[in-house]
């Protein structure tokens, strides 16, 4: 038994001993510490999650919505927490410090320090009375950046996971001058013990990943801004605390100084956003790298406060960089229905405040050149991201390196390594990063991490043990329901306190309660509790989409001892408060009819068992470039045979085309070790010219048909077909030798054939237009790369680049700055008034700067042609595997931020370009995230399948066989019965519940389990026999 | 008349069009409250039973929504639920039953604001019948 309880026994317990398979050591909790753990855990490998704070969450856990979904932070990250706190191979370590890493690779001891937190986090219960009696007031909140004070002992949010209070040390009366004592006397559990102390631990790990996040530039070196000095001038992090529902304002958004003197208005009615604050700079204290993100929340802040009221809201920025998938699109919406005013090109210079009023001005160029003075009543700084605090104390304790910028040093071709073998880095430690990206990351470092661990002897943890399910049929039906608020999601528009009492007047409901966050580890518990304390056989949430947190409510029922498919969801956010935010009586009268219908169905549910299905210990990868060929280097690292499939009949992908180099080394030169590794691995199989015909099957069963006529059983199907290159059309491609795309003018450049004089390139084709409406990201970059190139060769060079924005996010920034001091000249054009115009000789094209039109000689013309997703190639197989493509013609993940690299068809993935136009490092990235995901499936012997199949009531059936010919999986068939007669028969290996031949039987013998025709009828008549409300 | 709410049950499958209600509620997109949604795994599993059962107790309007022909996550229910309700709109409208207050309609995953534009129209369409028939033969 592999599974260890780490005991806290004073000085240096060693556990994690030799005779097991080794752990893995997660440092940092938050979403990209959970992430990876969560993948390491599932593979079947004990993790410690080590979190220097009382809770993990980081900072996604205190943002208020995400963008491009504006999905709510708290309830999309809230079930991983809960999710990470009890899996059975996680030992969550909060309030610990890595002191020490020896050793190496494979088997490292490192040394941990166990702070006191004085609170016994087993006996604690989160109640907060000792809060509530504790006398030291007026200490900073670092959860709410400041914003508010803090008591001495606190528990850091609502949402803390684990939810234990802690005391702060240097803060605390009892601690420091031996006085008070009154947490101790008020704690009915005796949880406080003042004597607790620090303790060094060790732990033996095979391998360590490394994810502490970053920090928040500090505003205050902006002294142009006032920040600090100037009430109404906040950082976006402490917007984003007063914009959230769990905020310290309840999210009612209100003017800063308004709080100090109340002779001003509440609310703001005009709010200003200063993009790059911090970032994209060579000021002193300010950092030269783009930080990828504020362009993105800031939009994603401004349409969130248009929705808590009607208001003014200017955004200024000098490019607007929304590279990432359905980014594009989420500025355009910001700017079209939402309005925000859009100030391009404009780097604040200062801000005024008005000593009397406090209101603050700012001064800057509008598009008709324009000077323009404007107050607005809130300026939020976008300020930018860097390095974690104690960055460099902390790559010397893990033995790594930092890069110039000092986040940790990465490699393109090993975008997941540290300089040490064995350590790991994900999420923003080693570069500014958004969301999904590093979660794709954090899968990808625990596949990389893994393989340390993964051996011969390996034996996976033992799966989770849940108590005994109690016994429920024949009782009468005891439901408890639980209404959400979801911060402000529902409770805003939907009168939830109503809603809960309203469900109190319902047939069989025995408790009704509300929460603020339903899927928060509290209530959860909670829930787990009910079950036993009221006896509870059904439960009912109301609260958000059973397509991301059915799992998770049904796993507190397990917890519960009641079977999973004895709890129903009603859907009060997406499908009501969400689209009815301006009808907050309906809503709250849909609400209550939607949870009346949801308890009907409720009370008829049935205790379902799932059958067990076995699994193919094998990976199908689809496609054999970069990508691919990296994700089947993960698989098999891992120990799993992988079948590797290119259509073409070499492997390489289209990165073949590439002539420069990453780090100074020739891609082709890589791409050729690459190939060699792949071809001399004993587990890979490649499959090459030849073309997938189709993927019969489900999770841990599919079938790889290929069109040399063979079959390979898999258990997994990773896409990772990439995409194509938008082949142009426009300025006489093709016919005009002077026009050329970036690729040839590389292929030119670096056979030292390229002397034109006058080069002009132009972004942004194929791109950014009527018809592609997205950004393709990597254009920005390609061009000021060979624009570099030709500038370095000749100096005398006239290189123009026609762009829209520039978009070098993260150190790519350094590209621009590199073309810039070179003497590229940079010419923006209006982003909507089409491509500028060339006809042979010159190219014209609008300066938006200069606000005139420009005509430029041209020698050689690049395009920079964007990337096309290659739509029917990925429809074909979108097909075979019923996974959705996205309007922009690339596959559509199951969850845009949290589940970037799976489909919600289970057991298949996507990485790499098929994904979204990326670069290579992200591609590495994200082939190692998708690998990972499917080792959590390849690896396991078994799976349980979905309790909700079709089944006959053989009394009622006369064999009429309808139902066989419905049904696509051949799951359903006549069998002869001893008397001569036939009934139908259905095979739950088979069975996908779609339900399909229930609604076909002319005699009501088959029943779909867990959607009953009466079980449906119920909510039907539950819906209808009353009235609108219930009233 | 003018202040006539019609009562309209909406059967979304799991895969796509509950998906897509879904997202337009994460789009935030706005429609009216009139339907209500009972979740299927598959249009195929929508029994015309239920649609009739709806109808009988008092429903104004019924939508089946469904995954687009060919993107069924279940091979070919929707093609399936398309016969049914084709079929079934006969039976009805010989009953003397409007079949425009039963509407099929595609909706993808991705398709938010085809299910806004989709509720937008059915609930005029049925504003425009006005209350259902056999409501008023109750009443």
């Amino acid at each position: 038994m592999l599974f260890c309880i780490p005991l806290y026994v004073p000085n240096q317990l060693v556990y994690g001993g030799n005779d097991l398979s080794k752990s893995a050591l997660v440092i940092g909790g938050g979403i990209a510490g959970i992430q990876a753990s969560l993948d390491l855990a599932d593979r079947g490998i004990h993790v410690y999650l080590v979190e220097k704070d009382p809770t993990i969450g980081g900072v996604m856990c205190r943002l208020d919505k995400t963008f491009p979904t504006n999905d709510c932070s708290a309830c999309i990250l809230s079930p991983k927490m809960a999710d990470c706190n009890g899996h059975p191979n996680i030992d969550v370590l909060t309030y610990h410090e890595v002191l020490k890493v020896d050793g190496e690779a494979g088997d490292f001891k490192v040394t941990v320090l166990k702070k006191a937190r004085y609170v016994n986090p087993k006996e604690c219960t989160g109640c907060g009375d000792c809060i509530a009696k504790c006398p030291v007031k007026n200490i900073p909140d670092k959860y709410e950046f400041g914003l508010v004070n803090r008591k001495a002992i606190y528990i850091p949010h609502a949402q803390a996971v684990p939810r234990v209070a802690v005391i702060d040390k240097t803060q605390c009366m009892k601690l420091n001058k031996d006085k008070c004592g009154n947490c101790a006397k008020v704690c009915g559990k005796g949880a406080i013990h003042y004597d607790d102390k620090d303790e060094e631990i060790v732990l033996e790990v095979g391998s360590i990943i490394a994810a502490p996040g970053f920090k928040v530039w500090d505003a205050s070196i902006a002294t142009e801004y006032g920040y600090g000095r100037y009430k109404n001038v906040v950082t976006a992090i402490e917007y984003e605390r007063m914009m959230c529902a769990s905020g310290p304002d309840k999210g009612h958004i209100t003017i800063p100084y308004f709080k100090v003197d109340s002779s001003t208005k509440e609310h703001p009615t005009k709010v200003a956003y200063i993009q790059c604050c911090g970032s994209r700079s060579e000021k002193k204290g300010w950092k030269k790298y783009c930080s990828s993100v504020c362009c993105m929340y800031a939009t994603k802040q401004a349409m969130i406060t248009k929705e808590h009221g009607d208001l003014q809201e200017d955004i200024f920025f000098m490019d607007i960089r929304s590279y990432g998938k359905e980014f594009e699109a989420y500025i355009n919406r910001g700017e079209k229905e939402y309005g925000i005013r859009m100030h391009r090109g404009a780097r604040v210079s200062n801000i005024e405040e008005d000593p009397v009023t406090k209101a603050l001005t700012i001064n800057y160029t509008d598009d008709e050149n324009n000077g323009v003075s404007e107050t607005f009543d809130i300026v939020v700084l976008s300020i930018g991201l860097a390095p974690p605090e104690g960055a460099q104390e902390f790559a010397d304790t893990l033995g790594i390196e930092l890069n110039k910028y000092g986040f940790c040093k990465t490699s393109v071709f090993k975008p997941l390594e540290t300089t040490r073998p064995g350590i790991f880095v994900t999420g923003a430690f080693a570069a500014p990063k958004d969301i999904p990206t590093s979660v794709a990351e954090a899968c990808g470092s625990s596949a990389k991490a893994g393989a340390w661990i993964v051996r011969k002897d390996f034996q996976p943890c033992a799966p989770k043990q849940y108590p005994a399910e109690k016994d429920v049929i024949g009782k009468e039906p005891r439901i408890g329901v639980w209404v959400c608020h979801c911060g402000i999601n529902i409770g805003s528009v939907v009168n939830v306190p109503e809603v809960a009492e309203y469900a109190k007047t319902l047939p069989h409901v025995i408790v009704s309660s509300q929460s603020q966050y339903a899927c928060a580890q509290d209530c959860l518990e909670s829930i787990s509790k009910a079950i036993t304390e009221y006896d509870l056989n059904r439960v009912v949430v109301a609260s958000c989409t059973p397509r991301t947190h059915e799992p998770l409510f049904r796993e507190a029922c397990r917890d519960g001892g009641l079977n999973k498919y004895l709890f129903n969801m009603a859907n009060i956010r997406d499908q009501c408060s969400w689209i009815h935010m301006h009808q907050p009586e309906a809503a709250t009268a849909k609400a209550k009819d939607l949870l009346r219908m949801s308890i009907a169905k409720a009370a008829l549910l049935e205790p379902l068992v799932g059958s067990e299905i076995p699994v193919t210990n094998a990976a199908a990868v689809i496609g054999g470039g970069i990508t691919g060929m990296n994700a089947a280097l993960d698989i098999a690292a891992q120990g799993f045979p992988v079948h590797l499939v290119e259509k073409d009949t070499e492997l390489g992908g289209y990165a073949r085309n590439f002539n420069f180099s990453e780090d100074g080394k020739p891609v082709k030169e890589y791409l050729k070790e690459l190939i060699a590794k792949v071809e001399k691995c004993p587990l890979i199989s490649v499959h090459t010219g030849v073309t997938v015909k189709d993927i019969p099957g489900f999770v841990g069963n599919f079938t790889l048909r290929l069109s040399d006529g063979k079959d390979y059983p898999v258990g997994g199907v990773l896409f990772a077909v990439g995409a194509k290159p938008y082949k142009p059309t426009e300025y006489g491609y093709g016919t005009d030798s002077k026009v050329m795309t970036q690729i040839e003018a590389e292929e030119k450049i670096e056979a030292k054939q390229f002397n034109a004089q006058n080069v002009v390139f132009v972004q942004c084709v194929g791109s950014r237009n009527d018809d592609v409406h997205y950004c393709s990201r990597v254009c920005c970059a390609s061009s000021l790369r060979n624009a570099i190139k030709i500038k370095m060769a000749n100096p005398m060079a006239n290189v123009t680049i026609i762009h829209k924005d520039i978009r070098t996010y993260g150190f790519r920034e350094e590209l621009y700055q590199m073309a810039s001091s070179l003497g590229v000249r940079f010419l923006r054009y209006p982003a909507d008034k089409g491509l500028p115009k060339y006809d042979g000789k010159t190219v014209k094209a609008f300066d938006c700067t200069l606000g005139d039109c420009l005509e430029i000689p041209v020698d050689a013309l690049i395009l920079a042609t964007g990337i096309a997703p290659d739509r029917e190639n990925k429809e074909n197989l979108a097909k075979m595997v019923k996974v959705p493509i996205s309007k922009d013609g690339f596959y559509f993940e199951a969850h845009q931020k949290l589940r970037p690299v799976d489909f919600a068809t289970e057991g298949v993935y996507v990485a790499g370009a098929a994904h979204w136009p990326k670069f290579m490092d992200e591609c590495i990235a994200q082939a190692s995230g998708a690998a990972s995901r499917m080792l959590t499936v390849i690896s396991k012997d078994k799976l349980i399948s979905e309790g909700i199949v079709a089944g006959v009531n053989e009394a009622l059936c006369d064999g009429c066989g309808v139902c066989v010919g419905c049904c696509d999986y051949n799951a359903v068939n006549l069998v002869k019965q001893d008397d001569g007669s036939f009934k139908s028969q259905v095979n739950p290996g088979l069975c996908k519940g779609c339900g399909c031949c229930v609604a076909s039987c002319p005699s009501g013998a088959l029943e779909q389990r867990g959607f009953r025709n009466k079980q449906i009828i119920a909510e039907i008549d539950a819906c209808l026999d009353y009235p609108v409300g219930g009233e | 008349m003018a202040d006539f709410e019609p009562r309209i049950v909406t059967f979304c499958c799991n895969w796509c069009s509950y998906a897509g209600a879904d997202g337009a509620g994460v789009a935030r997109l706005q429609m009216p409250t009139n339907f209500r949604i009972i979740r299927t795994m598959c249009s195929a599993r929508v029994d015309p039973e239920f649609i009739l059962r709806a109808f009988s107790k008092g429903a104004d309007g019924v939508m089946v929504l469904g995954c687009h022909p060919g993107d069924c996550h279940y091979i070919g229910g929707n093609y399936r639920a398309r016969r049914r309700i084709a079929l079934l709109r006969l039976v009805l409208e010989q009953y003397g039953f409007d079949p425009k207050r039963l509407k099929l309609e595609w909706v993808s995953a991705s398709e938010g604001e085809k299910f806004q534009k989709t509720v937008n129209e059915f609930v005029d369409t049925i504003k425009a019948l006005g209350p259902t028939p056999l409501k008023k033969e109750e009443a």
